[in-house]
């Protein structure tokens, strides 16, 4: 392909409706007659309701209804009904199901008002007797009952390769750790909301805040008995997500119901403090045991993890897969348990399961390196893989050892020395460490729609998302590309259930999956463009094939002699003034499942810590990435930065607090639960190092949304030993932890 | 929210009237600590006394050669005021360790005062709390109470007083100039936050039918050797785990006069003057400064995941004290 558009960094297409406020989020479209719910959250943790009293809310002038267990329509039968497309293996939440509590603030009722602020009022009139069994929600003291489910959601360790135990015992130079990961709410800019736009005929419009639309269909549909016909789902921006809408959430769930009973539009959207009643990541511990050779060859690696998940749904996710991934190692022995509490099922966070394993590994493989006196890049070197030995295969491409030298040379690593506390500047002692991290490159299937009209101006269509990333513009510029006319002649459409088939915004794929159904569609188009342009009087095309043109600067024209061109305009006016329309369904190529597919990064990191005072700062960070092409650097580098930003707070900031009396989680504002400021970020650097991968997809591109997490955290932790010698196997790591 | 009347008082005498016309009633100023507690039903007023039309927006020279700040200043505009910056730099350091660019613009100095603990327990209507619903109980106490205090605490509460304007104003002995029912009375700052002993509930000496109309510096503003020492949890736009305020006056090595408060540990600002005192006349040494560390942590209590505040308290003032004493001296 020749590019143009591709790999040119590129201002973001929706930018300017995004900074201007004309960019509508789930709960900003406004219908005539709209009603408002706001949700009340149980008290307790678990128990029973004895009583609801709603009759003071419903006293309130302007109050429509006040649903709860008790009022609530019947139900559709099936628990499998409400299992949306992202469901761990077990028995979906139903809201308003019954008088059961199974989590601090589960959503108990829903008061619905002719303004949000009488909704919010009478939601607070709403009197709620309990009768509350003992609940449990104490991750350490559970840890001894933690169990292996039936199914994995994710993460399904492999069976022990080796002769993990004998080489353990017997390897000359041993660690090991217990690591802690805090439970974590993704606390995207916008809340969570859902405006149910109720028709006369019952049908249904919804704008909601998800990562796939098609989600929000299937849920609405399958729990209220519907049809698709009689629900479309649209949700053209969302503002920030992480993972927290890849599931629809209970303000879905209630505004349908709401809307259907009070056969009324209405619009639910949670408050800040309500969006940490639903997923987090899970708190997880894990317990490393590493042996390796004199000579720092990794011989035996034992990891046994223990993540949180609900008593109701097994969540779980890709703990266990990175050191096969990243290491080679003969003598491997993984285990992944659970540890149900009194909580709501965890959800996929921002690289769900690499943030959480990869920070161990890289933390305990730090003390391995440094047991062994080695040097953690030298030590990485030593034991780099060259096959997935979960899955036995070889990396499609694998460009890490580049990461290493151009991230080291960037930030000047070979001036390290290895002693900890060996550098100093005032008060400050000064740290340098390093990390590695892989994500996985997939491709799902998906539909895209292209439709050329009469002017030679391009829709693509489908029913993908943009969370923020990009999507509208990387697909964009791959329409762009393939048919060789200017940005401003494309316009791509997202988040509409009514357009062509496309799975959730998530693991990273979309631009594998989506662009390459987007480039498959305009590559059909291509074929019909070519045929019209045969037909224009005296084309010098006639003789041509697809393969000896090219398609640029609005132009067909012969690859052998570029002066022989039809322009696009020309062509389309053999179509009697039709359009030309191509919808395709691209799914994995064959010979994929042979390869293990990841994109790679190497993070170094430099912090100052204060010697009495225990107080962190990250001065310099230098993130090398292996990606694949990179299709838009601009937007690439975004989430890179976006990552290393997010990865700051997972090392030192992060932490959602349960507190084990009340069952609850009790920093549920952002003054309280803190995520970095601008004033914690410093020096961040971006590198890409280059990489040919022709299996991943045929754009030779992996998805960068989460691979710039994974490594940040283990890094900065490595580098906090480094500076003062004390190793924090506790997220986040916090003064007090220094002092 | 609950439903509120709001009226805007036109001078002090009637912001007085209005406040104690109608039991539940409240100041409003900047709004942006009261607000958020009405948002989440913490507080519940019934009627709003606006306060930000009054006169009492000036910064003005007192007749002791000290300064007056008018309650509704905002913080921003007195952190910026050159006099204030050159007489009582440690204010301004204070002040702008707080908050955010933004909040500052809306916050009053008189609000500043009054703005109430950030215990986590005390914002969640759903959990039993003493401060919030007196006789439910501490949830802190047994629960999560890393920001809480270790100094001065009760069995019914632990919160800390969050503000830093407060700190570095405890450290300069200013006083607080309030208005009521019965005339016009002085609080010195020291005096103005009180413990929550068995009424945690009540946080300062004001009294309900009172208004703050100014805040009085003293002539003394240690604008030599100062520092405000804000320890937290990241960088900005977060509250003080421990923070001080430190300030000194040294002829030569010895000092003539020491002045440290402590924020982020306790239900008001901490002084203890016998413990400055030890400084008195000695040489301005890190021995010398630890000891006074040790005296403000004499009888420090932690509860479980505070129990760092009190080592942490101890390095950060000797920490703000040997900063306070290097500075150069301005000629
Ligand atoms: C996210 C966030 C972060 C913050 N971080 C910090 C920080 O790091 N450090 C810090 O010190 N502060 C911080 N603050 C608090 C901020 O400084 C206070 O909210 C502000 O100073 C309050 O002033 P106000 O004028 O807005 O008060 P208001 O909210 O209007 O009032 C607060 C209280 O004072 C009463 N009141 C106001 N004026 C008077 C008066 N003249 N006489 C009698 N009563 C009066 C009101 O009745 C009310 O009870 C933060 C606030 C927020 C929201
Ligand atoms: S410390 Fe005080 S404010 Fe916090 S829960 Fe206890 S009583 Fe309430």
């Amino acid at each position: 392909m020749k590019t143009n558009e591709i790999g040119k960094p590129t201002n973001r297409v929706d930018g300017r409706l995004k900074v201007t406020g004309e960019a509508k989020y789930a709960g900003e479209f406004n219908v005539p007659n709209l009603a408002y719910g706001f949700v009340v959250n149980s008290a307790i943790a678990k128990g029973k309701i004895k009583k609801i009293d709603t009759s003071k809310a419903l006293e309130v002038e302007g109050v429509l209804e006040v649903f709860t267990h008790e009022n609530r329509p019947g139900y559709v039968w099936f628990d499998k009904n409400y299992k949306d497309m992202d469901a761990p293996p077990g028995s979906p939440f139903r809201p308003l199901y019954d008088n059961e509590i199974k989590f601090s603030m589960q959503p108990i009722a829903l008061a619905v008002a002719e303004t949000f602020e009488l909704a919010r009022y009478a939601a607070s009139l709403v009197r709620i007797e309990y009768e509350t069994s003992p609940h449990d929600t104490d991750f350490e003291t559970n840890i001894e009952s933690a169990y292996v489910p039936e199914e994995y959601k994710s993460g399904e360790p492999s069976e022990p390769w080796g002769q993990p135990d004998q080489a353990l015992a017997s390897a000359p130079v041993q660690i090991e750790g217990d690591y802690t990961h805090s439970s974590q709410h993704h606390n995207p800019m916008e809340m969570h909301a859902s405006t149910v736009v109720w028709k006369d005929d019952g049908k249904l419009t919804v704008y909601d805040k998800i990562q796939g639309v098609m989600n929000t269909q299937q849920y609405v549909t399958h729990a209220f008995g519907m049809q698709p016909e009689e629900v479309q789902v649209i949700s053209p921006f969302v503002g920030g997500a992480f993972g927290s809408g890849l599931r629809p959430q209970y303000q879905l769930f209630l505004a349908v119901l709401a809307a259907r009973e009070l056969k009324r539009s209405v619009r639910v959207t949670l408050t800040r403090q309500q969006m940490f009643s639903f997923g987090h990541r899970p708190k997880t511990m894990q317990r490393f045991a590493l042996g390796a050779s004199k000579e720092g060859k990794l011989e035996a690696l034992k990891q046994d993890v223990f993540a949180e998940t609900s008593r109701f749904e097994n969540y779980s996710e890709d703990v266990v897969i990175w050191a096969g991934v990243l290491y080679k190692c003969g003598n491997v022995k993984l285990s992944h348990k659970l540890v149900e509490l009194d909580v709501y099922t965890p959800l996929d966070m921002r690289a769900p399961g690499g943030t959480t394993g990869i920070f161990a590994l890289e933390c305990a493989m730090d003390e391995l390196a440094y047991k062994l006196g080695m040097d953690p890049v030298e030590f990485r070197l030593k034991n780099y893989s060259e096959k997935d030995q979960n899955e036995d295969k070889p990396f499609s491409s694998k460009e890490l050892r580049e990461c290493y030298r151009q991230g080291a040379e960037k930030f000047g690593w070979e001036k390290r020395n290895l002693e900890p506390r060996s550098m100093k500047e005032g008060h400050n002692l000064i740290g340098w460490g390093m990390a590695h991290g892989a994500w996985e490159a997939n491709q799902a299937q998906a539909s895209a729609k292209a439709v050329v009209t009469s002017d030679g101006k391009l829709t693509v269509s489908s029913a993908t998302a943009d969370i923020g990333t990009g999507t509208y513009t990387v697909m964009t510029q791959i329409a762009a590309e393939t048919l060789g006319i200017p940005l401003d002649d494309v316009t791509f459409k997202l988040g509409d259930s009514s357009l062509p088939d496309a799975p959730l915004e998530g693991g990273s794929k979309t631009v594998s999956t989506v662009g390459t159904a987007v480039k498959s569609a305009c590559d059909k188009v291509r074929e019909r463009l070519l045929k019209l342009a045969q037909q224009v009087k005296d084309s010098p095309l006639v003789e041509a094939s697809l393969e000896q043109v090219i398609f640029e600067g609005g132009q067909i024209s012969l690859k052998s002699e570029s002066s022989k061109a039809v322009s696009i305009m020309a062509a389309m006016s053999q179509n009697q003034g039709k359009a030309i329309e191509e919808e395709v369904s691209s799914k994995p190529a064959d010979n994929q499942s042979d390869y293990a597919r990841y994109a790679h990064v190497a993070t170094f990191v430099e912090v100052k810590v204060d010697e009495d005072l225990g107080t962190i700062k990250v001065t310099r960070v230098v993130s090398a990435v292996a990606g694949g092409r990179i299709i838009n650097p601009k937007t690439a580098r975004s989430q890179i930065l976006g990552g290393v930003v997010w990865g700051i707070g997972v090392a030192m900031e992060e932490d959602t607090v349960m507190d084990n009396n009340l069952g609850r989680f009790m920093n549920h504002d952002l003054d309280k639960y803190h995520i970095p400021v601008n004033a914690d970020v410093h020096d961040v650097e971006v590198i890409f190092v280059e990489e040919k991968d022709e299996i991943v997809n045929p754009l030779g591109a992996k998805g960068l949304g989460e691979i710039g997490i994974v490594s940040v955290a283990p890094a900065i932790a490595n580098a906090v030993f480094h500076a003062t010698g004390k190793r924090v196997r506790e997220l986040p790591i916090t003064l007090d932890k220094l002092l | 929210m609950k439903n509120f009347t709001y009226t805007r008082a036109n001078d002090v005498a009637n912001a007085v009237d209005e406040v104690t016309s109608e039991k539940g009633s409240k100041f409003i100023a900047g709004g942006t600590n009261l607000l958020d507690l009405m948002k989440i039903q913490v507080e519940r007023p019934s009627h709003l006394v606006d306060i930000t039309r009054l006169a009492l927006d000036t910064i003005e020279e007192t007749a002791e050669g000290g300064l007056r700040l008018g309650a509704l200043v905002t913080n921003a505009d007195t952190a910026y005021h050159e006099e204030v910056g050159k007489r009582y730099p440690l204010l301004s350091h204070a002040i702008l360790a707080g908050a955010t660019a933004q909040l500052r613009n809306m916050a009053t100095d008189g609000g500043n005062l009054l703005q109430r603990t950030r215990c986590y327990y005390f914002y969640d209507t759903d959990t039993p709390c003493n401060k919030r619903e007196p006789g439910t109980g501490c949830s802190a106490i047994k629960g999560y109470n890393r920001d809480l205090a270790i100094l001065g605490t009760s069995e019914h509460c632990i919160a800390t007083h969050p503000s830093d304007m407060a700190v570095a104003l405890a450290a300069l002995e200013a006083t607080v100039r309030v208005t009521g029912k019965n005339g016009e009375r002085i609080i010195p700052l020291f005096e103005f936050h009180r413990l929550p002993g068995d009424t945690p509930n009540i946080d300062t000496n004001l009294k309900p039918d009172e208004i703050i109309t100014a805040i009085d510096l003293p002539a003394k503003g240690f604008a030599d050797r100062y520092t405000y020492l804000k320890l937290r949890d990241r960088a900005s736009y977060a509250f003080a785990l421990v923070s001080v305020a430190a300030a000194l006056d040294i002829d030569g090595d010895t000092v003539k006069e020491a002045r440290v408060a402590l924020g982020g540990v306790a239900h008001k600002p901490w002084r203890i003057p016998e413990a400055e005192a030890l400084l008195k006349g000695k040489p301005a040494t890190r021995e010398n400064f630890q000891k006074v560390a040790e005296a403000y942590v004499q009888g420090a209590k932690g509860y479980g995941h505070n129990d760092f505040k009190i080592e942490l308290a101890k390095r950060a003032i000797v920490r703000a004290l040997l900063q306070a004493k290097e500075m150069e001296a301005r000629s």
